[in-house]
């Protein structure tokens, strides 16, 4: 009997913990939907923040270009080397191009660009605002009748969603013309063969697809850093937890999301 | 000036303020004391709308602040300057910049008529030449003073002091009690200030009320609380580490570890 009566225990406890589990889960999928309606009202209304949508792009799109340059360069370069090992096998070195391409724009250009800059400018969001929110300058714009979310949040969402795509752009070029290096100068293709197979498959579908997933990404980063940020609690340990959440929800979102568009869209 | 009425907010379990009843007439400082934790800081953030109560209402010249939208609350607030426990300046924006914040966001006047009217309020709290400075650069009594410039930019018709002397040596709280005075003679405005420094309630108060557990216990002069008849507000305001507020505390520190 006890023993029985101390395993109900156990269940009801882990089952305990589990609702909790979904209940939080639950409420914060609320309050970050809540938030982007909120900025979403606000978007639209006057005064506008330019200065400060300006400072964000530079701040999520100029500052991250280096980076992700270097990793779509050497993404496509891989790429160049893994496809060539497989489809020599079968004769096919020709599609090597093709291959690189398409993986570039549908795929590898906006995710690896949407985790880079969840990494940089997502966690610097986070840190930002929370910094902000424990030292109580969130409640002081409210004093000077500014309304936060207008003024801190917009601004980082527009520099998101109109940002990422740009860059996704810049690394689908990168990747691409990585890939042809690879491939002229150590796997011996001919250049025009080679840059003639990426043009003749690829769609403008591929690129568009790529692009819409980014813009969508870009949100993700922005309101996840926002909204990490945003309702920090617990001074600096809070703002330490909230940087790596954003990081760490904001990367699983896109690779989640990513699936998903990619199932249901195209 | 501001009437507050019933008011009570709960954060979880933890019931913060419990019906508070208090009322802040036009031109009067009024100084709410109490401890940590009596919810004196969610007090003050009730007043200006940062928090919304759970029941109870608040009205600011007549019109409840609990019952409006968040755009209209942001035209109640500009009636309204604060300064916060830790100054809470912008640190990515110069000393000028946050002194001018809130006549960027709500006049059309030109940056340099904005810098112009930050020196203006600068040389009030007594600062100078500290306009291109970051926040990061400025001891913390200068912080406070530039909050103190920043809450007074928008000539507003009442001013909230969260804790303003605590954090401060002596001498620094002494001066920011005199600015707070000042502000007072010199603008004509109500204030209302939160504390648990004694030494400044006496000295800014017209009155004093003391929160203690969510309620108002007492309220009244200087004179009145000095000569108060109630167990807490005497040992709240003599200092001391015997009395009911101890025996309360210890009381629930029992309850809890009996669960």
């Amino acid at each position: 009997m006890e023993n029985k009566g101390q395993g109900t225990g156990y269940v009801s406890d882990f089952l305990e913990l589990l609702g909790g589990w979904i209940l939080n889960g639950i409420e914060e999928i609320g309050k970050v939907i809540m938030l982007f309606f909120n900025a979403l009202v606000w978007t639209f209304q006057p005064p506008f923040f330019f200065k400060n949508t300006i400072k964000q792009m530079l701040e999520v799109g100029v500052h991250s270009i280096p980076v992700v340059l270097i990793t779509a360069t050497f993404t496509g370069m891989v790429l160049a080397l893994q496809t060539h090992t497989g489809f020599q096998r079968f004769n096919a070195e020709s599609l090597v191009g093709t291959v690189v391409a398409l993986s570039m724009t549908r795929e590898l250009g906006p995710v690896l660009t949407g985790l880079i800059v969840a990494g940089r400018a997502g966690s610097a969001m986070a840190a930002e605002l929370g910094t902000m929110r424990v030292t109580e300058q969130i409640d002081a714009l409210y004093t000077l009748a500014t309304n936060p979310i207008k003024y801190l949040v917009v601004p980082r969402l527009i520099a998101g969603l109109v940002m990422l795509p740009i860059m996704t752009v810049l690394s689908d070029i990168v990747g691409i013309y990585g890939g042809l290096f690879v491939s002229v100068t150590i796997l011996d293709a001919n250049q025009t063969v080679y840059l003639r197979r990426t043009w003749d498959y690829l769609e403008y579908n591929d690129i568009y697809s790529g692009l819409l997933k980014a813009a969508v990404f870009g949100l993700i980063i922005s309101l996840i850093g926002c909204y990490k940020g945003f309702y920090t609690q617990g001074g600096a340990e809070g703002v330490g937890k909230a940087t790596t959440g954003s990081v760490v929800i904001s990367s699983m979102l896109i690779l989640i999301s990513d699936y998903f568009m990619t199932a249901i869209l195209f | 000036m501001i009437k507050i009425v019933e008011l009570s907010k709960s954060f979880g379990e933890n019931h913060v303020l419990q019906g508070v009843d208090l009322e802040i007439k036009e031109g009067e400082s009024m100084v709410v004391i109490g401890g940590s934790g009596s919810g004196k800081s969610v007090l003050i953030k009730h007043i200006i709308g940062i928090l919304r109560p759970d029941t109870g209402r608040i009205y600011v010249a007549g019109e409840d602040i609990a019952q409006v939208s968040e755009h209209e609350l942001n035209q109640v607030r500009k009636k309204f300057g604060m300064l916060f426990q830790a100054a809470a300046l912008f640190d990515s924006l110069s000393v000028w910049e946050n002194v001018g914040f809130g006549l960027k966001q709500h006049t059309r006047l030109s940056n340099k008529e904005i810098r112009e009217k930050a020196r203006e309020k600068l040389a009030m709290v007594g600062l100078y030449d500290v306009e291109d400075l970051r926040p990061s650069e400025l001891s913390g009594g200068m912080q406070k003073r530039v909050g103190l410039a920043r809450a007074i930019a928008m000539e507003p018709q009442i001013l909230l002091y969260d804790e303003p002397t605590t954090g401060l040596d002596p001498i620094n709280a002494d001066m920011i009690n005199n600015l707070i005075i000042d502000m007072r003679e010199k603008l004509n405005v109500t204030s209302v200030a939160i504390t648990h420094d004694m030494v400044s309630a006496y000295k800014i108060a017209d009155r004093i009320a003391m929160l203690y557990r969510g309620k108002i216990l007492q309220i009244g002069a200087p004179s009145e609380i000095q000569a108060t008849e109630n167990p807490y507000v005497r040992q709240f305001i003599a200092g001391s580490a015997v009395g009911p507020i101890t025996e309360d505390l210890e009381k629930e520190l029992m309850e809890r570890s009996a669960k």
